[in-house]
């Protein structure tokens, strides 16, 4: 199809898709609206468990179990990123150039790190009584130790990450998960039930198992996101295609496609 | 009553899958997806809201306190980490796809294909 038929086509469902969509939302609960039926049982359920963060206890206690289906996604797609970057036959590996930064980017990117580090850890610490949590502070913590990248070069970062303990961290995690939610069968409940002591409401032990789910998902995001980004880092510092198939601009795919 | 919100979602919507018909670039198409897809989250956190409501975060809120559905937000969170996911393993296939055939526009993998 041409690229103008494909637009003709294209703004013709578009109308028809917009009028539905207009359709349906003026059939939606009015915006600002007061009723709320879900979000108020959650937010008593949430007091129930003395858990200060409504949408954590929603997360990790109520719907545990649908993140822990969120947390396999996750894993699942680190693993398939990795074997879909993996080093291929032909493919040389050399080795990462120096790279030259400015001193007071250098310094900076030093003064940072631990802060950006602590921030993550706090992040995910406080997860049942501030915004944020194990998604959202791991996340914080991958990217702190990328900071290296940034100050220092690729060679820094590689000296202070080796993989295969974030590899396992990453399963470490995802294995937390599933096991915490297997003590909750074994100490007599159903899968992932809050069995934990809840602990004073506002304080940083309160929320029962929460805590323990958060603290297992900021491990595997955290883990996962380094490796995903090594993964990426490596096909862009270190993989080198092999020899006359380098880089492969258009001039040589229209060259390389008799065989392809 | 206002519909503004929810026509902004609808918007970022349709403005994605129109990136998505035009792009000539696959990275220029993985970002129209995330386009579209953030879309959602507007639609649920919009439909979440509540005149005047305040982060559902307790610890330092009175427990009568007007806040904002929390249930949406959690789903929004999700919504969030399987788009990164997505994402990810996307631009993971686009790298292999450009390392291959030596282009990343859609129409030319067509006719390589052919």
């Amino acid at each position: 199809m041409t690229r103008r038929g494909r637009l003709v086509l294209f703004l013709a469902a578009a109308a028809v898709v917009a009028v539905l969509l207009v359709a349906a939302f003026l059939g939606l609960p009015q915006f600002g609206g007061s009723h709320h039926p879900y979000g108020d049982r959650a937010v008593r359920a949430a007091f129930a468990h003395h858990t200060a963060n409504a949408v954590a206890a929603v997360n990790f206690d109520q719907r545990a179990f649908d993140t822990l289906g969120e947390e396999s996604i996750l894993f699942a797609a680190v693993l398939g990123a990795m074997v879909l970057l993996r080093q291929t036959t032909g493919e040389r590996r050399r080795p990462p150039r120096r790279a030259r930064v400015s001193p007071p980017i250098r310094r900076l990117g030093m003064v940072m790190l631990p802060v950006a580090l602590l921030v993550g850890l706090y992040v995910v610490a406080h997860g049942q009584i501030t915004p944020g949590g194990g998604f959202q502070g791991g996340v914080v913590v991958a990217t702190a130790l990328h900071l290296l990248y940034v100050a220092a070069d690729y060679g820094a970062l590689e000296r202070i990450r080796p993989l295969s303990p974030y590899e396992i961290g990453d399963a470490a995690g995802e294995a937390a998960y599933v096991v915490t939610g297997i003590s909750t069968v074994l100490a007599g409940s159903a899968f992932l039930t809050n069995v934990l002591p809840l602990g004073t409401f506002g304080t940083l032990t309160s929320g029962g198992t929460v805590v323990l789910l958060n603290a297992a998902v900021g491990m595997e995001v955290a883990c996962g996101v380094v490796v995903l980004l090594a993964s990426f880092l490596d096909q862009a510092v270190e993989i080198e295609a092999p020899p006359g198939n380098n880089g492969a601009g258009p001039a040589e795919a229209a060259g390389g496609g008799g065989n392809a | 009553m206002t519909l503004l919100p929810y026509l902004v979602a609808g918007w970022i919507f349709l403005i994605g899958v129109y990136g998505l018909v035009t792009s000539r670039n696959l990275i220029h198409t993985v970002g129209c997806l995330s386009v579209t897809q953030s879309s959602t989250y507007v639609l649920l956190l919009a439909i979440g809201y509540r005149d005047g409501g305040t982060a559902p975060v307790y610890a330092a809120l009175p427990k009568d306190a007007r806040v904002v559905d929390p249930v949406v937000q959690a789903l929004t969170l999700t919504d969030i980490v399987v788009g990164a996911t997505v994402t990810a393993l996307l631009l993971a296939l686009v790298t292999q796809l450009h390392k291959r055939h030596g282009t990343v526009d859609p129409d030319e993998l067509l006719a390589l294909k052919g």
